[in-house]
């Protein structure tokens, strides 16, 4: 088996596009092979999420196995907030067995955001340990408790996190981004940016560091569908923050235009952000969190002149 | 010291409603600091059901003692002859007292009257807050004081997450990001260099790992 898609892209340099699937409240495995039909062409890569927001779904590694089905490179999330370290790396091994290569690493919302908010949480690793335990299954062949693999250690894995320029304390932000590449995160998919002036103050101190050479930082984005999205979003989610004057901007076209103009004017402001972080040095990709909203990608990657996507050199 | 707080009287009433006498237990340690089950609140808890089951037509006779330590056989042996006496008994201890005593008078039925939460302490008048994990391994000394065990939502020790906002943590506008003032803290130390050490997977071993914690000083044990 090799390599994964995306590693090899960025190695080539290229800029990488990866967008997020949800997978479905339901056994019903069509919702995520359609997507993954719909999305293959336009994307490098989809994120299967685990669980997201604490709710239960089909698990992003059997939803990432329908993907590879439909020819679509999958990036596994995975969350600390449900298994502990043995029930993690026999998940990874069995990913890594079907051909999953990338992995994402993320600490998971609360369960109280939940379906079932009176579960019992895990958390026996945090995401930086979860990382940390990926690159030595890769690199030093041996799981967690230090014994080491006596064959077929999962050595392509492509180890990823997350970052949230967005949340406090935001100095430190940088240098806990630092601490995930020292732990072995390769690749970084960022929280939802709608604050540029902040990502780029972000985007400047990893520069300051030098850290958007030691990983690749992919630029979160997320197309803002009805106003009402972005005031919730402005005023309830943590760890993100929308600027007053995006919310002036989506008035404006309320007024001008309703409902409908409000989706035409997020979809621009998307598309005005993707090819704004394209310009900027040390951002190696954008990852499209169209939430609920996974047939607008497309557009989205056509309309910010990125596509088509590039094809693999030998 | 450990943290409780009383049931709802309901519930209690509800334990005791067959029994004709009943024994309320304090106890003079912990739950007498947090104000759950010391002799004022044993003896309100015992007058009260008693009135109210006067009032009821069923009357209930109640006994009350408050022990200076339900935790300890030494104070769990003294009151046998109150025990004796009655139907059932209601403690008003921690999880650890009720345990004690349920042990040591294995022919009476023991209920908590108390919901045992948590390791903290007062952080003002009624007001109590969750402090440490009892995890067993001590690690407060990288992390500022701040335990981020148990004031980190998700435990985590390389924190913070991206939950973190103005200070506080996703889970609640009540509750404080542990990380963020941890943050704070070694800064003020100027000391944020001990922070950019990748903490390793903890060795919760010495926590609630499937089995219970034991401590033995050889040193203080009294040989038999």
């Amino acid at each position: 088996m090799s390599k994964s898609k995306i590693e090899r892209l960025f190695d080539q340099g290229e800029f990488v596009v990866s967008c997020e699937i949800g997978p479905p409240k339901s056994t019903d495995a069509e919702v995520i092979r359609e997507y993954a039909r719909m999305l293959k062409n336009h994307v490098d890569a989809a994120n299967l999420t685990d669980c997201q927001t604490a709710i239960v779904r089909i698990s992003s590694i059997a939803s990432a196995w329908h993907c590879l089905e439909e020819g679509l490179e999958p990036i596994i999330q995975m969350t600390c907030r449900d298994r502990n370290r043995i029930a993690m790396q026999s998940d990874l091994l069995g990913a890594y067995s079907m051909g999953i290569r990338n992995i994402l690493c993320l600490s998971g919302d609360h369960q109280k955001f939940g379906n079932h908010p009176t579960a019992k949480n895990v958390h026996d690793l945090d995401s930086m340990q979860l990382v940390n335990m990926v690159k030595r299954m890769k690199d030093e062949e041996e799981f967690c408790c230090g014994e080491k693999f006596k064959n077929h250690a999962p050595k392509d894995f492509f180890v990823g996190a997350v970052a949230n320029p967005f949340a406090d304390p935001f100095e430190w932000r940088v240098a806990r981004l630092e601490k995930k590449i020292a732990a072995g995160a390769r690749f970084i998919q960022t929280q939802c940016i709608f604050d540029t002036d902040r990502f780029v103050k972000f985007m400047d101190m990893v520069k300051e560091r030098g850290l958007h050479k030691k990983c690749k930082i992919m630029a979160g984005v997320t197309p803002i569908k009805a106003l009402g999205a972005a005031k919730y979003m402005k005023n309830n989610v943590a760890g993100i923050t929308v600027p007053d004057e995006l919310i002036t901007r989506l008035e404006a076209a309320n007024k001008a235009g309703g409902k409908d103009a409000v989706r035409e004017e997020g979809i621009q402001i998307c598309i005005e952000q993707i090819k704004m972080f394209k310009e900027i040095e040390g951002v190696a990709g954008v990852h499209i969190m169209a939430i609920a909203w996974e047939e607008l990608v497309p557009r989205l990657v056509e309309e910010s002149g990125l596509y088509p996507r590039p094809a693999l050199k030998e | 010291m450990i943290i409780a707080e009383q049931k709802p009287m309901e519930t209690i009433e509800e334990f005791i409603k067959d029994y004709k006498k009943v024994l309320f237990l304090g106890c003079a340690g912990c739950v007498t600091v947090c104000l759950a089950g010391g002799e004022k609140e044993t003896d309100l808890l015992a007058t009260s059901l008693r009135m109210k089951r006067e009032l009821e037509g069923n009357p209930l006779e109640t006994v009350t003692y408050t022990a200076t330590r339900q935790c300890d056989p030494e104070y769990v042996d003294g009151i046998a002859n109150y025990v004796e006496d009655v139907d059932c008994v209601v403690s008003l201890a921690c999880g650890v007292g009720v345990q004690f005593v349920a042990e040591k008078y294995r022919n009476k039925i023991v209920f908590p009257a108390l919901n045992t939460k948590f390791a903290g302490g007062t952080v003002e008048h009624g007001v109590w807050e969750e402090r440490c994990g009892l995890c067993g391994d001590c690690i407060l000394h990288k992390t500022g004081g701040i335990c981020p065990i148990i004031r980190c939502s998700k435990s985590i020790l390389n924190g913070p997450c991206g939950g973190s906002q103005d200070g506080v943590c996703e889970i609640s506008k009540d509750v404080p990001c542990a990380w963020h003032l941890i943050v704070e803290h070694m800064k003020e130390l100027g000391r944020l260099d001990m922070l950019m050490e990748v903490q390793p997977p903890k060795d919760w071993s010495t926590s609630r790992d499937g089995g219970p914690r034991k401590v033995v000083r050889e040193d203080v044990k009294i040989d038999e």
